[in-house]
């Protein structure tokens, strides 16, 4: 929370002093070497995904046979691979069953962690008990271990419960079809937390001291605090996590590929991940089929970035 | 399509928020009481409980077993104590997922902090730099699958006639000959970094060009007066002012790195020697069926951040320490 993301007054154009006309040329040469990279950058990072988007908009034909610049001399566009893809019932189609399953798992896998997170970080701040800072550092430790330490033995919790020798202490879940959606709810909810309890904490822990003094004098409750006080107050933060962890569930493979059962119940990245891995007999449909999922975040992303950035700086940089 | 099919799944959705809505209303009930007693250890156990349950079923006892089940053999019938670890160090293929991953964590993170330097430089203060910062921005709002399908695409391949994917296209007018990129060890595996750097360079350019922004002007224009070459304000006042900022993206790169599954699985599952660890591990458990080997795949991959763990937790206290 150390950095400004805005520029003051201070970052106008310097001056230059006593600038001489040799050193004068050389800027202008270096600054037209640094205009063409910073061109050449920016169109390395827009070409390919322009590219990806023109190809969903071709007849699959054009797609089979020419590369996807060949619009420009003999545009040709189409909205049939969209139609196929969603709502057809023959192979690679019917996407819109997994675009729901996305949509389903997504909002839940936001909503329970940062509910969670709010809770346990607003105890981890606010809230006097001991061992509070050792609990802190091992939940904030946590954040880097690999979830991979964790799918098996969360998936065989899943299906076979939980049981020391013969005692049973969580039976199987048995989720099947539909349900198994649960699984993933579930799963996110936990790989989510470490994350969303630390950056909360971050700005919890800034708020006003006299602010919590004032309302505990007054005979207001912890409970009454967290719900008046302080959740007011980190609203922008439960945003910035909000749509961190929105676009982390919504972009998710991984989860969603192990907790999320048969191909019918799966979000859609995870059944996209699988088609492009075979790269089978449909992959002129993989550009739309892909673009679907990928519009959704990139617009969030791109009408939320303000919230998005500055989650980004509270949670990497500190001074 | 079935309508039924999708109000199923809404149906499940309306479900699971009315019953999550009311282990809420519940736990809040619990926390008022005890507030009300002024019982704060007791608060505090109510407000930790959820995220403490699901951390400690879901996270750390797993890994505690992940850990036990790397000395057992496939199903977890049967102890076989340092098998497995033998096995990683012996076996052709996994050693070259051990090359690769090294590779990878030490590329991918190098080079998005370069460029995101780099590009953070050249940008600031220059004419329509939000727009410069938002484009290679983008790609962090694309999934790893998106940004793996985008470049599967550059990287198409053609026996012959008209070429599909741009990078053969672009040998091809240039008068060579196109290459079947992905199949080609072991140049396949940097154009796999590729699409790992492309996706991070931009959250390495944000987080960077925020700490330049915090660089304060005098100092550069001292250095400027006292005769210094941009060259030399670059790498005496400029990288040292930011240079915790530069830690923190090149670690945040590393895990992300270490942890990388999806870009192998949907580029390359894996094949022509590109299989790094994250992806190794899911594919011995989850396909190959043997738990054994795929936890002791996730071990290593936990020993490999370690360092970081012990490093984060000393800042912390650090902070914890001067925060007092």
């Amino acid at each position: 929370m150390s950095v400004k993301t805005d520029s003051g007054p201070e970052a106008a154009p310097r001056p230059s002093l006593a600038e001489s006309r040799g050193d004068r040329l050389r800027r202008m040469f270096s600054s037209r070497i640094a205009s063409a990279v910073a061109v050449l950058i920016a169109a390395l990072w827009t070409i390919p995904t322009a590219g990806l988007f023109i190809s969903s908009l071709r007849p699959e034909d054009d797609i089979r046979t020419t590369g996807w610049w060949n619009v420009f001399s003999e545009p040709n566009f189409t909205l049939d691979t969209y139609n196929y893809v969603l709502y057809s019932t023959s192979a690679g189609g019917g996407l819109i069953r997994n675009l729901v399953n996305t949509v389903v798992i997504t909002i839940p896998g936001v909503i329970i962690p940062v509910v969670f997170a709010a809770m346990a970080a607003y105890a981890l701040s606010w809230i006097d008990f001991k061992g509070r800072n050792t609990l802190y550092i091992a939940i904030f430790a946590l954040q880097v271990v690999p979830i991979q330490m964790a799918l098996i033995p969360l998936l065989s919790f899943f299906s076979k419960g939980l049981a020391i020798g013969d005692f049973t202490i969580v039976p199987a879940w048995q989720l099947d079809g539909v349900n198994t959606i649960v699984q993933v709810w579930i799963a996110h909810s936990i790989f989510g937390l470490p994350l969303a309890i630390f950056l909360l904490h971050n700005f919890m822990r800034e708020l006003p001291g006299d602010v919590m003094e004032a309302a505990r004098i007054d005979g207001a409750s912890h409970s009454q605090i967290f719900r008046k006080v302080v959740l007011p107050l980190v609203t922008p933060a439960l945003a910035s996590i909000g749509i961190f962890q929105f676009l982390w569930v919504w972009n998710d493979f991984l989860v969603g590929r192990t907790f999320g059962g048969g191909e019918a119940t799966r979000p859609l990245t995870a059944v996209l991940g699988d088609m492009a891995g075979t790269w089978g007999f449909g992959w002129t449909r993989l550009p739309a089929a892909a673009f679907i999922a990928i519009i959704v975040p990139l617009l969030v992303f791109l009408l939320l970035q303000r919230y998005f950035v500055r989650g980004l700086l509270a949670g990497s940089v500190k001074g | 399509m079935d309508i039924s099919a999708l109000t199923a799944r809404f149906g499940l959705l309306a479900v699971g928020l009315a019953a999550f809505a009311v282990v809420m209303l519940a736990l809040y009930g619990i926390a008022e009481l005890a507030s009300r007693r002024n019982r704060s250890r007791l608060v505090a156990s109510v407000f930790l409980f959820p995220a403490l349950l699901f951390l400690g079923v879901g996270l750390v006892y797993p890994a505690v077993r992940t850990f036990v089940m790397s000395f057992f053999n496939g199903d977890g019938t049967q102890f076989i104590a340092f098998d497995n670890y033998a096995w990683v160090f012996s076996d052709d293929d996994a050693l070259q997922t051990l090359v690769n991953t090294a590779l990878w964590i030490v590329i991918v993170p190098a080079l998005s902090t370069a460029l995101g330097l780099v590009y953070a430089v050249l940008i600031d203060g220059r004419r329509g730099e939000r727009v410069y910062k938002a484009l290679v921005f983008l790609p962090m709002g694309i999934s790893f699958v998106g940004a793996s399908i985008i470049w599967k695409f550059v990287y198409q391949y053609k026996a012959s006639g008209d070429q599909l994917g741009l990078l053969n296209q672009l040998l091809v007018w240039v008068g060579l000959d196109p290459v079947n990129w992905l199949n080609n060890f072991p140049t396949n595996n940097f154009l796999l970094m590729v699409v790992l750097v492309w996706i991070e360079v931009g959250f390495a350019t944000v987080v960077l060009s925020a700490a330049l922004k915090g660089v304060p002007t005098e100092i550069i224009e001292a250095a400027r007066i006292d005769g210094a070459s941009p060259a030399q304000i670059f790498w005496n006042v400029t990288v040292p002012s930011i240079r915790s900022a530069i830690v923190v993206v090149a670690v945040t790169v590393f895990i992300a790195t270490l942890k990388l599954f999806d870009i192998v699985r949907a580029m390359t599952g894996g094949h022509h020697g590109t299989d790094v660890l994250a992806h190794n591990m899911w594919d011995q458990a989850f396909r190959l069926g043997n738990d054994g080997r795929g936890a002791t795949m996730a071990v290593l991959l936990f020993a490999l951040v370690i360092p970081v763990v012990i490093y984060q937790v000393r800042n912390i206290r650090r902070q914890e320490l001067e925060a007092r």
